[in-house]
C-alpha cells in the first residue's frame, strides 16, 4: 500500500507543476524576504553571512590594536577596556565559525549548489530550508543584541568553560553568558534542519542516471560534513541546555561544589568542537576540487580517493577531542592515546593534498581568480595542517598551549577554510550567482592584497607563540620582563598587515557591487565546466530548469578526455 | 504557493524522501539524548550516593506512563495501518487517541513534579535532581511537540490527504516512546 501513497503523492505534484514554474507574479516579500527558491535561501545565508564577517573583522581589529598599542585609543572604536576586550576576542571566535564559517560554506553553498549540481529543482524541504534560515536570523540577532545588555556581552572566550560562563560573579556577564548560549543553540538548531535538508535532498533527489560517483565532490562533503555536524553537535546542544539551567535555575552539571563536573562541559564542548573544524573544512576542500579541475582542464585524480578520505577524516574526528585538554587534568595515558589519534587523522587529510597536487601535474592551469584562491588554499592550509602536528603531541602541546602559536596555527586552519574557501567558491559561482561576470583586475588585486597580509598577520603570532607569547594577556606592559622589543614589532606587524587587509576588502566588495550592476553578461557556462549548474540560465530561474531538469550521463570531472573530439569538457548532462 | 518540486518526488535512495528525513531527524535526536544520559551515567557510577536520592523516586507512576506512553504507541501503528488501508477518518481518531496517551502521560508527569518539588526535590537540590529533570524534561518537550504536529496530522488525514504522513509522525513517536524506555530504569529502577 505504501506504493499506493507514493503515486497518490506524485499526482499531487502534477496538479500543482503548472503553478510552480507557470506566470504566477511573486510579491517582493515573498520573494526576497520569505522565499522558498533555494538559491534565493542561500543568497540570505551568504549576505547574512558577510554582513557577520564584517562585525567579526571589526572585533579582530579593535582588540589586535590594544594588543600591539596597549594604553592608545584604536581609531572608531577607542580605548579598548579589560572587559571589553574578553568579548571581543569571544566574539570574534564565535562570529567567525558559526556566523560566518557555517552559514557561508554549509548553508549558502549547500543550498546553492546541491539542487543545481545533482540537476534538481529545489531542495525536497523548501519551507524547513527557509525556516532553517529564520531561526539563524534570529540567532544572529542574539548574539548581537547581547552588546547592548547590562553587563556587556560574554567574554570567557568561544569555548565558554564553566565556571567562568556559568557563574555571574565571575564572568560579570549575567545576561551576556545567556544570550550567548541562546544563541549557540539556536544556530546549531538551525544547522540540524538544513543539514536534514541537505542530506535528504543528495539522497534522494539527484537527477536520473547519477550515481554515487557522478555526484560532485563539493556535494558528497557538504553531505558527509552536514552528517557529521549531525553526529557531532547533539551532546553540545543537551550541554548547552545544562548550562542554561546552571547559569539561570541553579543546578550544578558543571559546579564542583555541588556535585558537578567542569571537565565534562569541555568533554560536550570539544567532542563537537573539534568534528566542527571538519564540518567547515570539507565543503571548502570539495569547492577547491571543483576549481582546480575546471582550472586545471583535469580529471580530479583519484575520486574516489577524495570521497574516502573525507569519510575516513569524518570518522577519526570523532575520537580525537580531548587534544583541546592536554593540560585540563585528564589522565596522561588518555593523552598518549588522544595524541596518537590526533597524529593519526593528519594522514587522510594529507592524502587529500597529495591528490589535489597530483591533479594539478600536467594541467593546463590558467590563473584566474577562483583558481589563485583555490591554490592559495593548498598552500596556507598545509601551514595549518602541519603546525597541528606539532601541536597534537600532548609533549609539546603542554609547553605550546595558550600561546599564540596555538592561535596561530588555528587561523592557518581557519582562515583557509572560511576565507579563503569562501572567497574560491564566491568568484567561481559568481556568474551562476548574479549573471555577471566579476571584473578579474580587481579580483586579482584583492586576492594579493588579502594573501600577503594573512601571512604577515600570522607568521609573527607562530614566531611569538614559540617564544612563549600568552594569547589572553590584555596587556604586556605589566609583564616588561617577558615582552622584549622585538616581540612588541612583531605584534604591531601583525596589527598593520590586519588593518591592510581589511581595508583590503573594500576591493572585494566594490568590484561585487559594480561587476553585478555592470559586469559583462555572463553566458551560461563561461568556465567551460561540466557539471550541471552550468547548463542553467545564468541566474538560473526558480526552478532552476524550465525547460525540463537534465539528465546524467558520466562523472563530473571529463576534462580533456581523450574520447572526445573537439572540445576539452565534456559536460554530464550530454548524451553519448 | 502549495506546488512542489519535482525534487520531492524522486527517490534515488529508495526510499520516501519524508521518510528518510525523519530517520534523519531520529540519528540526530539520538545524539542530544546521548549526551545528556551519557553524561548521567558518567555521574552517576561516580557518585555512589546517588542511589539513596534515586531511591525518593516513585517507580510505581513511572511504570504506569511507561505503560500509558508503549500503549499510545500501539495506537500510533493501527493508525499507520488505517492510512495504508486509505481509512483517513479511522486513522485521524487513532492519532488523537495517541495524542491522548502523550496528554495523560505529562499529566501524570505534572502531578509526579508537584509533589516531589514540594517535597524539596527540586531541580536545584543536588547534580541528580538536576539530571532527572533535564533529561525527564527534555523527553517532555519532544512528548509535547509531538502531540502537537500529531493533531495537525490527524487534521489532513482526516480528510484523506498525505496520508503518509501518518506513518512518519508514527516513527518519531516511537521514538520518543523508546527515549522513555531509556529513562525510565536509568532514572527510577536503578538503584
Amino acid at each position: 500500500m505504501a506504493e499506493s501513497i507514493r503515486v497518490d503523492h506524485a499526482a499531487h505534484h502534477d496538479d500543482h507543476h503548472g503553478a510552480h514554474h507557470g506566470g504566477h507574479e511573486m510579491s517582493f516579500t515573498e520573494k526576497y524576504v520569505f522565499p522558498l527558491d533555494h538559491k534565493m535561501i542561500a543568497m540570505q545565508y551568504m549576505f547574512t553571512g558577510m554582513f557577520m564577517a564584517l562585525i567579526g573583522g571589526f572585533f579582530a581589529y579593535a582588540f589586535r590594536w590594544q594588543i600591539a598599542f596597549p594604553g592608545t585609543e584604536a581609531p572608531l572604536w577607542g580605548q579598548v577596556s579589560p572587559a571589553e576586550y574578553n568579548s571581543l576576542v569571544t566574539n570574534h571566535g564565535s562570529i567567525m565559525i558559526f556566523w560566518v564559517a557555517m552559514p557561508v560554506l554549509i548553508a549558502a553553498f549547500g543550498n546553492y549548489l546541491i539542487p543545481l549540481m545533482i540537476g534538481a529543482d529545489d531542495m525536497v524541504f523548501p519551507k524547513i530550508n527557509r525556516l532553517s534560515y529564520q531561526i539563524f536570523l534570529i540567532s544572529a540577532i542574539v548574539i548581537l543584541s547581547s552588546f547592548f545588555v547590562e553587563g556587556g556581552a560574554f567574554g570567557g572566550a568561544w569555548t565558554a568553560y564553566p565556571p567562568l560562563s556559568t557563574k555571574a560573579e565571575y564572568s560579570l556577564t549575567p545576561l551576556g553568558s545567556t544570550l550567548w548560549i541562546t544563541a549557540v543553540a539556536l544556530e546549531f538548531v538551525a544547522f540540524l534542519l538544513g543539514g536534514i535538508n541537505f542530506i535528504t535532498t543528495a539522497m534522494n533527489s539527484r537527477a536520473p542516471g547519477m550515481k554515487m560517483w557522478d555526484i560532485p565532490m563539493v556535494v558528497w562533503m557538504i553531505v558527509i560534513a552536514s552528517i557529521l555536524f549531525m553526529l557531532s553537535v547533539g551532546p553540545l546542544l543537551a550541554g548547552g541546555i545544562m548550562m542554561i539551567f546552571d547559569q539561570n535555575l541553579g543546578t550544578a552539571f558543571f559546579n564542583p561544589d555541588k556535585g558537578g563536573d567542569p571537565i565534562l562541559w569541555q568533554h560536550l564542548f570539544w567532542f563537537f568542537g573539534h568534528p566542527e573544524v571538519y564540518v567547515v573544512l570539507l565543503p571548502a576542500v570539495g569547492i577547491v576540487a571543483e576549481i582546480i579541475t575546471v582550472f586545471g582542464r583535469k580529471k580530479l585524480f583519484g575520486y574516489k580517493t577524495v570521497l574516502y578520505t573525507a569519510i575516513g577524516t569524518g570518522v577519526l574526528s570523532f575520537t580525537v577531542w580531548a587534544h583541546h585538554q592536554f593540560i585540563a587534568g585528564i589522565d596522561p595515558r588518555m593523552a598518549n592515546v588522544f595524541t596518537v589519534t590526533t597524529l593519526l587523522i593528519s594522514v587522510p587529510i594529507a592524502e587529500m593534498m597529495f591528490v589535489y597536487i597530483a591533479t594539478l601535474y600536467g594541467g593546463s592551469i590558467t590563473l584566474s581568480t577562483p583558481m589563485l584562491w583555490a591554490l592559495s588554499f593548498i598552500f596556507e592550509f598545509l601551514i595549518g595542517g602541519i603546525t597541528g602536528i606539532f601541536l597534537g603531541a600532548s609533549g609539546n602541546d603542554i609547553f605550546m598551549h595558550d600561546t599564540y602559536f596555538v592561535l596561530a596555527h588555528f587561523h592557518y586552519t581557519f582562515y583557509p577554510i572560511a576565507i579563503i574557501g569562501t572567497y574560491a567558491g564566491f568568484t567561481y559561482w559568481f556568474p551562476k550567482m548574479f549573471g555577471r561576470m566579476m571584473n578579474e583586475k580587481l579580483g586579482k588585486l584583492h586576492f594579493w592584497l588579502t594573501i600577503i597580509p594573512f601571512n604577515t598577520i600570522f607568521l609573527p603570532l607562530f614566531v611569538l607563540g614559540a617564544a612563549g607569547h600568552h594569547r589572553r594577556i590584555f596587556d604586556y606592559r605589566n609583564f616588561p620582563e617577558l615582552s622584549h622589543p622585538w616581540m612588541w614589532d612583531l605584534q604591531a606587524l601583525a596589527t598593520y598587515s590586519l588593518i591592510v587587509m581589511l581595508l583590503a576588502q573594500i576591493i572585494f566588495f566594490y568590484n561585487v557591487i559594480t561587476s553585478w550592476i555592470s559586469g559583462p553578461k555572463a553566458p551560461k557556462n563561461p568556465w567551460n565546466a561540466n557539471t550541471f549548474e552550468w547548463t542553467a540560465t545564468s541566474p538560473p530561474p526558480h526552478g532552476n530548469w524550465p525547460e525540463g531538469l537534465p539528465t546524467c550521463y558520466r562523472g563530473p570531472y571529463e576534462y580533456s578526455h581523450p574520447d572526445r573530439k573537439g572540445s576539452d569538457f565534456w559536460p554530464q548532462n550530454e548524451p553519448g | 504557493m502549495s506546488s512542489r518540486p519535482i525534487a520531492t518526488t524522486r527517490s534515488a535512495a529508495g526510499m520516501p524522501t519524508p521518510r528518510l528525513a525523519v530517520w534523519w531527524l531520529i540519528a540526530s535526536e539520538i545524539v542530544i539524548f546521548g549526551g545528556v544520559l551519557g553524561s548521567y551515567i558518567m555521574h552517576r557510577l561516580a557518585h555512589g550516593i546517588w542511589a539513596d536520592y534515586a531511591a525518593n523516586t516513585n517507580p510505581w507512576i513511572g511504570a504506569f506512563n511507561t505503560f500509558v506512553l508503549l500503549s499510545s504507541s500501539l495506537s500510533a501503528v493501527l493508525a499507520h495501518q488505517a492510512a495504508e488501508r486509505g481509512d483517513g477518518k479511522r486513522a485521524a481518531n487513532l492519532l488523537y487517541l495517541t495524542t491522548l496517551g502523550g496528554v495523560v502521560f505529562l499529566c501524570v508527569k505534572a502531578f509526579e513534579w508537584t509533589t516531589e518539588i514540594s517535597h524539596g526535590m527540586t531541580i536545584s537540590a543536588n547534580t541528580f535532581w538536576s539530571f532527572y529533570y533535564t533529561a525527564a524534561g527534555i523527553h517532555a518537550a519532544h512528548v509535547i511537540a509531538g502531540g502537537i504536529i500529531m493533531l495537525f496530522v490527524a487534521q489532513t488525514a482526516k480528510r484523506n490527504e498525505e496520508l503518509h504522513r501518518v506513518e512518519i509522525i508514527g516513527i518519531y513517536w516511537h521514538f520518543v516512546d523508546l527515549v522513555w524506555i531509556f529513562l525510565f530504569p536509568l532514572l527510577y529502577i536503578a538503584k
